[in-house]
C-alpha cells in the first residue's frame, strides 16, 4: 500500500493549485454575488484538458484517471466551489456515461464536442416528484418511427442553461417500472427541447441550475444510451462515480475553510495573544485537519478503484458522506472562528458555509448515502 | 529550427532563505520555484513552437532535484530537457555558470536559424550576468531585456524595455534574447502535458560531458575557481511600521520636521 501519489498527480496539483490561486481565487467572491457563470475560466479549463479529463486521448481528452479528476476538482473548490461543481458534472456525469456506455459511433461523436469542441456537458434525471426515488420520474420518451418523442421536466440540472449536450433518463415503458427507464443523449439544439426556471440557490451562484423541459421533444433513435430498459442501472452507476467528485468537491470546500481560519486565528489577537495561541482553536483545526485527511483518503481510495475498474458504490458513497458532512462542519467551525466578521461578505467563510450545505443533498443526499452504505454490508 | 530556453530552479523567495556556512544559498533546504523571467522566457519559445511548430530544448544547470523543474518546462510543451550537473559545477559564480552553461549549448548546438532565450535575470542572485556572458561565450549576437518578439524568418524584431523607453532591435538567428516579465503571462502545465513529460527526453551533462569544451577553463569553475565568492547571504530585517502623517501642508510638514529633528536626522 503507497499512500504518495503519482509524479503525474503531484504535478496536476501543483497546476490546478496555481490555476486556482491566479485566475478563481480572485473572482470566487464575485461569481457568488452576481451568480454569473465563470465562462472565462471554464474555457481555461478546456485549454487545460480538465473539461473531460478522463476521456481517452483518441476521443480528443486527456486520457487521465478519475483520481486526476478528483484532484482537479479538490483544487478549484478550496476557492470556488461552483467552479468544481461545473466540472464534476461536466466529468463524472456526462463525459463518463458517454465514455462507459456509449457506442463507437456515440463515443466519436460526443466525447470530442465535450473536449476539444468546448462543450458543456450536464445529466438530467431529479423531476419535482422524483428526487430521492428517483425511479418515480414521469419523463417519457415514445418511440416514433426512427425518433423518439420525449416528454417532461427535469429540475435542478446543474450546467442547464450553460450545457450543449444532455444525459436524459426518461421511460419508454411506464410498465416496467425501474426496468422501463432508459438513457437518452440529448443535444439543446433539439426540436423541442428547452431551459426552463433558472434556480436561485442559497449556494453554488456560479453553478447555473436550471430546470429542463421536454416538449415533444425529437431525439434520434441512435440517441439511446445504453440498452432499452437499462437506463436506471445507468444512472446509479454514474450516480457512484459523481459521488467521487462531489466528495473531492466537499473535501475542497472543507480544505478551503481550514486553509482559511489557520491564516486568520494565526493574526486575529484577542485577551493578547492570537486566538490560534488558545487551546480550544487548536483542538478545533485539529479535529478538522483530520477530517480532512481522513476524507482525503476515502476519496482518493474510491477513485483508484473506480480506475481500477473494481466495484465501488460503498466506497463512493462513504467518500460522499463523510467529507460533505465534515464540509458543512468545517465550514460553519471556521466560520465561528471569525466571529462577527465570518458573517460578513468581506470574508469567504459564510460563501464556503452555503456552498458546502449542497453537498450533503446533491448526487444523493447524506440518507441515501447510509442507504447505498448499509445495503452493501450485508445486512440483509 | 529549434529554440534552447535556459531556466534556473530558484528559491520560493516567499519563503524563508536559508544560508550554508561558506556564505552559498542552501538550495537543498528550501522551497523552489522556476525562476519568474525564465518562464517568461519558455513562454515566448513555447509560443513561436506554437506558430513554426519547432522544437524547444530546456536546460538547465543545478543539482540532480533541478530534474523536476525540467519536467514542469516539458509538461508545459518543452520537447526535450538537458540537466548540466555535477559535483565539479557546484558553487558557481555567474562567471563560470555561464562557461559552463555556453559548453551545454554548444554541445546541443547551435545551428544558423537557432534562437537562444534566457531569462533576464534569476531572483536569488539578482545579476543578469548569465544571459550575456552565454551570448559572449557562444560569440552570438544578443539582445536583453525583451518585451516584445516577432519572429519573421531568420530576422527577429525585439523591443527593448528600458527605463526610460522602448528601443527596437532586429536581430539575425543565431541569437541569444533575455526577457522581462512584461513579455507575455506564462501558460500553464496541461493534463495532456503532465502525463507526456515524464516520456520526453531528459539527458544529464556532467563534468565528463563538457570538461574537454574549449568553452570551459577548468581552473575557473565551481566554488573554488569563481572569480567571486559570497561572503555572507542573509534575509534582511524587516522594516517597522512606517508613519503616516495627514492634514493640511504646513502642519504635516511641522509635523515631519519635529520627528526628523527627533531622530536627529536633521
Amino acid at each position: 500500500m503507497d499512500f504518495h501519489l503519482s509524479r503525474e498527480h503531484e504535478l496536476i496539483r501543483k497546476m490546478m493549485a496555481d490555476f486556482t490561486e491566479n485566475e478563481v481565487k480572485p473572482i470566487a467572491a464575485e461569481t457568488d454575488k452576481t451568480g454569473a457563470y465563470p465562462r472565462e475560466n471554464i474555457e481555461k479549463l478546456f485549454d487545460l484538458g480538465v473539461m473531460g479529463i478522463c476521456v481517452p486521448k483518441e476521443y480528443g481528452g486527456a486520457g487521465a484517471d478519475p483520481l486526476a479528476s478528483a484532484i482537479c476538482i479538490e483544487e478549484l473548490s478550496k476557492q470556488c466551489a461552483s467552479t468544481g461543481d461545473i466540472v464534476a458534472t461536466h466529468n463524472g456525469l456526462c463525459c463518463d456515461p458517454i465514455l462507459t456506455h456509449g457506442t463507437e459511433e456515440q463515443k466519436k461523436k460526443y466525447l470530442p464536442m465535450l473536449t476539444t469542441g468546448r462543450k458543456v456537458g450536464a445529466f438530467c434525471l431529479t423531476e419535482p416528484n422524483a428526487g430521492s426515488d428517483a425511479s418515480k420520474g414521469q419523463t417519457e420518451a415514445k418511440l416514433v418511427g426512427d425518433h423518439y418523442v420525449m416528454n417532461g421536466s427535469k429540475i435542478f440540472i446543474t450546467n442547464g442553461y450553460v450545457a450543449d449536450v444532455f444525459v436524459v433518463f426518461a421511460m419508454t415503458d411506464k410498465s416496467k417500472g425501474t426496468r422501463g427507464i432508459s438513457a437518452f443523449i440529448v443535444e439543446s439544439s433539439f426540436p423541442g427541447f428547452s431551459v426552463g426556471k433558472h434556480e436561485e440557490k442559497m449556494g453554488l451562484h456560479g453553478s447555473p441550475t436550471a430546470e429542463i423541459v421536454f416538449t415533444d421533444c425529437i431525439v434520434p433513435k441512435e440517441n439511446m444510451l445504453g440498452k432499452e430498459g437499462k437506463g436506471f442501472g445507468i444512472a446509479m452507476q454514474t450516480l457512484d462515480g459523481g459521488r467521487i467528485g462531489i466528495a473531492a468537491q466537499a473535501l475542497g470546500i472543507a480544505e478551503g475553510a481550514l486553509n482559511e481560519a489557520k491564516e486568520y486565528t494565526k493574526g486575529r489577537v484577542q485577551f493578547g495573544r492570537p486566538i490560534a495561541a488558545f487551546q480550544n482553536t487548536q483542538f478545533t483545526l485539529a479535529d478538522m485537519e483530520l477530517g480532512c485527511q481522513a476524507g482525503k483518503l476515502l476519496t482518493y481510495r474510491a477513485a483508484v478503484m473506480k480506475g481500477n475498474g473494481e466495484r465501488y458504490t460503498k466506497e463512493a458513497a462513504e467518500a460522499k458522506l463523510f467529507c460533505s458532512e465534515h464540509a458543512m462542519k468545517t465550514t460553519t467551525k471556521a466560520l465561528q472562528m471569525f466571529g462577527g466578521y465570518g458573517y460578513t461578505k468581506d470574508y469567504p467563510m459564510e460563501r464556503m458555509m452555503r456552498d458546502a450545505k449542497i453537498t450533503e443533498i446533491y448526487e444523493g443526499t447524506s440518507e441515501v448515502q447510509r442507504i447505498v452504505i448499509s445495503a452493501n454490508m450485508g445486512l440483509r | 529550427m529549434k529554440i534552447i530556453v535556459s531556466i534556473k530552479q530558484v528559491p520560493d523567495t516567499s519563503g524563508k532563505v536559508a544560508v550554508n556556512p561558506d556564505g552559498t544559498l542552501n538550495r537543498a533546504s528550501m522551497q523552489t520555484i522556476t525562476n519568474p523571467d525564465d518562464m517568461n522566457a519558455l513562454e515566448a519559445a513555447l509560443k513561436i513552437k506554437d506558430e513554426t511548430g519547432c522544437k524547444v530544448i530546456v536546460i538547465t544547470m543545478g543539482p540532480p532535484p533541478a530534474a523536476s523543474m525540467l519536467r514542469e518546462a516539458l509538461a508545459m510543451g518543452a520537447d526535450e530537457a538537458v540537466l548540466v550537473s555535477g559535483r565539479e559545477f557546484g558553487g558557481s559564480d555567474t562567471y563560470a555558470t555561464s562557461q559552463i552553461l555556453a559548453a551545454a549549448v554548444q554541445k546541443i548546438g547551435v545551428d544558423p536559424d537557432d534562437i537562444v532565450i534566457c531569462g533576464r535575470q534569476a531572483i536569488d542572485g539578482d545579476t543578469a550576468q548569465v544571459g550575456p556572458q552565454m551570448a559572449e561565450k557562444l560569440r552570438l549576437p544578443q539582445v536583453t531585456y525583451a518585451a516584445q518578439i516577432h519572429k519573421d524568418g531568420n530576422e527577429i524584431t525585439v523591443q527593448r524595455m528600458l527605463e526610460d523607453g522602448y528601443m527596437t532591435v532586429k536581430v539575425k538567428t543565431p541569437c541569444l534574447l533575455t526577457c522581462i516579465k512584461e513579455l507575455n503571462k506564462p501558460r500553464y502545465m496541461s493534463i495532456g502535458g503532465i502525463y507526456s513529460a515524464y516520456e520526453k527526453p531528459l539527458v544529464t551533462f556532467d563534468y565528463e560531458a563538457l570538461k574537454d569544451s574549449p568553452l570551459i577553463d577548468p581552473s575557473t569553475i565551481g566554488l573554488k575557481g569563481s572569480p567571486t565568492n559570497i561572503f555572507k547571504s542573509f534575509t534582511p530585517p524587516q522594516k517597522g511600521e512606517g508613519i503616516m502623517l495627514e492634514g493640511n501642508g504646513k502642519e504635516t510638514c511641522e509635523k515631519l520636521a519635529s520627528i526628523l529633528v527627533e531622530k536627529h536626522i536633521i
